[in-house]
């Protein structure tokens, strides 16, 4: 037999087993999901939850594809968060300090309240990363957003109206394009390619007969 | 922490796991693949498939599920539909907003073409989203694009059609490449080297990486670019029907608000069916790794308008799916994790395989441990093996797996499982599609002109498996290309008057084969209220 415990959906209560995740809960409960449902296995954001255990004053939040039931939990999806998104040309910014100023400004409006970090289902250090933006360290940024799945619930939280995760999105793609260091090796092949190097080699092997492909294929070297 | 059931094979895992670690456990030869896959692998079961009665497919095997989706009814009928009502007037009409279809968006846009990308749920929400281990492409100075297709070709079965594998092998660099200028991170040498690893199957370390959040890093970024050139993204709102023009090409689709399920008309001139895979459909009762909305939506939309299917009868079951706990059940658990040294090892400390064959050899192979053998460990929700990870600190170092599987480390870290410390339990997931629509090397379909497919809709790239890294690669191969040449094409196209005639048509094809069934299709979504 199926231990029970009771979650309150909106408000409402619901018995559920206790090893169902808050979003299997709420479809055994009846729902069909199309808002706050995407990957659900805890890679798109897509569930931001915000919930409280009875007789405690916290507020939680999680992703509810990746947090068990608890009794007593009452529970609000957040399936949509308005984040503010700024557009720009990747081709034309620079990785400087003043990007960031332009587009973000209220970053350095930050009161360091850290409610971003104690909110974030990924436990990263949001706060920790909204400063390294603010003073243009765009790697050590990348690094310490990176297990960023966007899901807004950093920004729910936040007194200074700070996008948390579009900050960070600016921040590692100016870092994955100007600021890692470039792949010599990636940059010779396809030049090579784009010269016809291995054209010929690629249609002598393509051209042979299936049982020749077979041959080479299960007695092809494997490097270490 | 696990349960006290597991705790005998636990202590034989971690008993074996000093010699394990050391051990260099020899590959299958042809023979013996062949074999362990006509007896264990899901394709080769016979009873699991159906035969196609109606349309170009017809006479060929595919699975139940999909046999009822292909043949079932449209949502909808031509009167329910004022086609000379439309609310989208496009050059180039793009379904679905995962990696392919925003790959295609940003170059159909590159080349000047008014894009539109719809998708049922949000841009993003797609199995690009989830692909953790990495994308393949051979740039490194003992690779060549000759030997990564000579990889693919044997590993698919030698059934890929050849054009599209070699386009796939040799626009791959540039592809990694035109990530990277977008501000994809990848895992670089302080020299700017590639970390580069094995996946099952290669031949050479060639799988490019972003820790083990690859997928999310490069669907992401490509989300940013598409946002920022402003190109318009309709979300919340599915395709479920194809519009032809009155010469038979493909023109539009009818689309339907998920929420309020209003319906409108998209005209375009030329059509990307980007729509994905089919894990939600769970074929065979499989659990799945991917995301909500896979459900074979493209394959369906394509094949009621006279679109051919490639091998669609070829699914791959990612051998290490989570099978413990239940509230990961089926959950990804990226094939990063063998290529990084970890060894399947079953209930006795035995480790029964070379961790890295194939995709369907290593399914097939921990499906045989779990039954004939035997030697599974049962988890209350079936037999599994272990994947022993802590070999990956002792072979890397402490720190590894911290570093390069995070996303790992977290999942399990979540039910109380430390991963470099304790192993855990796999069972092969539904994973991918390997079959879809049959398409020429410019990703057009081969018979309806204008309708262009990408990504994994698309059937025939890998031929009838699919290597790790191969994937994630031709999304952006593809759906570049397919981008590019759908928006050339729409400069000459002159549409004609809009149809839906081919929905009657293929209801008479129904009839007429004697089908009884009241399914409607596309499926969209699947439903896992409580019966």
């Amino acid at each position: 037999m199926e231990n029970m415990v009771d979650i309150y959906l909106f408000g409402k209560k619901y018995s559920v087993p206790d090893d169902l995740t808050i979003m299997r809960a709420m479809e055994y409960a009846g729902y069909q999901l199309v808002r706050g449902c995407g990957c659900r296995n805890g890679f798109c954001g897509a569930c931001a939850t915000i919930y409280r255990i009875k007789g405690d004053r916290t507020l939680r939040t999680c992703l509810a594809c990746q947090t068990k039931v608890e009794n007593n939990m009452y529970v609000a999806t957040l399936p949509f968060f308005p984040l503010i998104k700024q557009v720009y040309d990747i081709e034309k910014i620079k990785p400087t300090e003043q990007i960031m100023m332009q587009l973000y400004p209220e970053i350095y409006a930050c009161v360091g309240c850290n409610a971003c970090t104690k909110a974030c289902p990924q436990g990263l250090n949001v706060m920790q990363y909204i400063a390294y933006a603010q003073r243009g360290e765009y790697e050590k940024c990348a690094e310490e957003s990176f297990d960023c799945v966007m899901c807004g619930i950093c920004s729910s939280r936040c007194p200074a109206g700070i996008s948390h995760p579009q900050v960070a999105m600016l921040a590692r793609r100016l870092n994955g394009k100007y600021l890692a260091p470039k792949s010599e090796h990636l940059e010779n092949r396809v030049k090579e390619i784009k010269d016809g190097t291995f054209t010929e080699l690629l249609e002598a092997l393509m051209g042979k007969p299936i049982e020749e492909m077979k041959e080479l294929y299960n007695n092809r070297d494997i490097e270490k | 922490m696990y349960p006290e059931k597991f705790q005998k094979s636990l202590a034989a895992v971690e008993a074996a796991r000093e010699a394990n670690t050391a051990y260099e456990p020899a590959r299958m030869t042809a023979k013996e693949k062949e074999d362990l896959l006509a007896a264990y692998h899901p394709d080769y079961k016979k009873s699991e498939f159906a035969t196609l009665k109606i349309g170009a497919n017809k006479g060929e095997s595919v699975p139940h599920e999909l046999c009822e989706m292909l043949q079932a009814h449209s949502r909808i009928s031509a009167s329910d539909v004022d086609l000379s009502d439309v609310a989208y007037d496009v050059d180039v009409l793009i379904i679905g907003g995962g990696g392919a279809g925003a790959s295609a968006a940003i170059e159909a846009d590159n080349v000047g073409a008014k894009t539109m990308i719809v998708t049922k749920l949000r841009i993003g929400d797609a199995n690009t989203m989830m692909a953790e281990g990495g994308i393949q492409a051979a740039d490194k100075p003992n690779d060549s694009p000759a030997i990564h297709f000579l990889d693919a070709f044997g590993g698919g079965h030698f059934a890929a059609k050849k054009e599209l594998l070699e386009k796939l092998v040799c626009d791959a660099p540039e592809a990694i490449q035109w990530l990277n200028d977008l501000g994809v991170e990848f895992d670089k040498a302080p020299d700017g080297t590639m970390i580069t690893t094995h996946g099952g199957g290669t031949s050479r370390k060639r799988m490019h990486a972003a820790k083990d959040y690859s997928g999310a890093e490069i669907m992401r970024t490509l989300r940013d670019e598409v946002l920022n050139r402003g190109i318009p993204v309709v979300d919340f709102t599915s395709a479920i029907e194809l519009i032809l023009d009155e010469n038979g090409k493909a023109a539009g689709a009818v689309l339907m608000n998920m929420e309020t399920k209003e319906l409108m008309v998209a005209r375009a001139k030329t059509v990307i069916i980007a729509t994905g895979g089919a894990g939600r459909m769970h074929y065979q009762g499989f659990p799945t790794s991917n995301h909500y909305g896979a459900t074979a939506d493209g394959l369906v939309l394509g094949y009621r308008v006279g679109a051919k299917l490639l091998y669609a009868d070829t699914l791959q079951y990612h051998p290490t799916g989570a099978a413990f706990p239940q509230q990961i059940f089926g959950a990804l658990v990226t094939e990063k994790v063998r290529s990084l040294g970890a060894k399947l090892v079953n209930r006795d400390g035995k480790v029964f395989m070379h961790p890295l064959e194939t995709r369907d050899v290593a399914a097939a192979s921990i499906i045989r441990e779990c039954s004939d053998r035997d030697e599974g460990i049962d988890t209350g929700n079936g037999k599994a093996v272990w994947l022993d990870t802590p070999m990956i600190e002792k072979i890397g170092g402490e720190g590894t797996i911290e570093r390069r599987i995070p996303a790992m480390m977290r999942m399990f870290g979540t039910y109380g499982i430390d991963i470099r410390k304790e192993p855990i339990l796999v069972y092969p997931t539904l994973h991918y599609q390997n079959g879809g629509l049959d398409i020429d090397v410019s990703g057009m379909t081969t018979n309806v002109e204008n309708l262009f497919v990408a990504g994994e809709a698309v059937g025939g790239i890998h031929g009838r498996n699919r290597l790790m890294g191969n994937s994630l690669l031709d999304i952006i191969v593809f759906g570049r290309s397919a981008g590019k040449n759908a928006a050339e094409k729409s400069k000459d196209v002159k549409v004609g008057a809009l149809t839906l005639d081919h929905i009657a048509k293929f209801d008479a094809e129904r009839e007429a084969a004697g089908i009884v069934t009241d399914a409607v299709s596309p499926k969209l979504l699947p439903d896992y209220r409580r019966k």
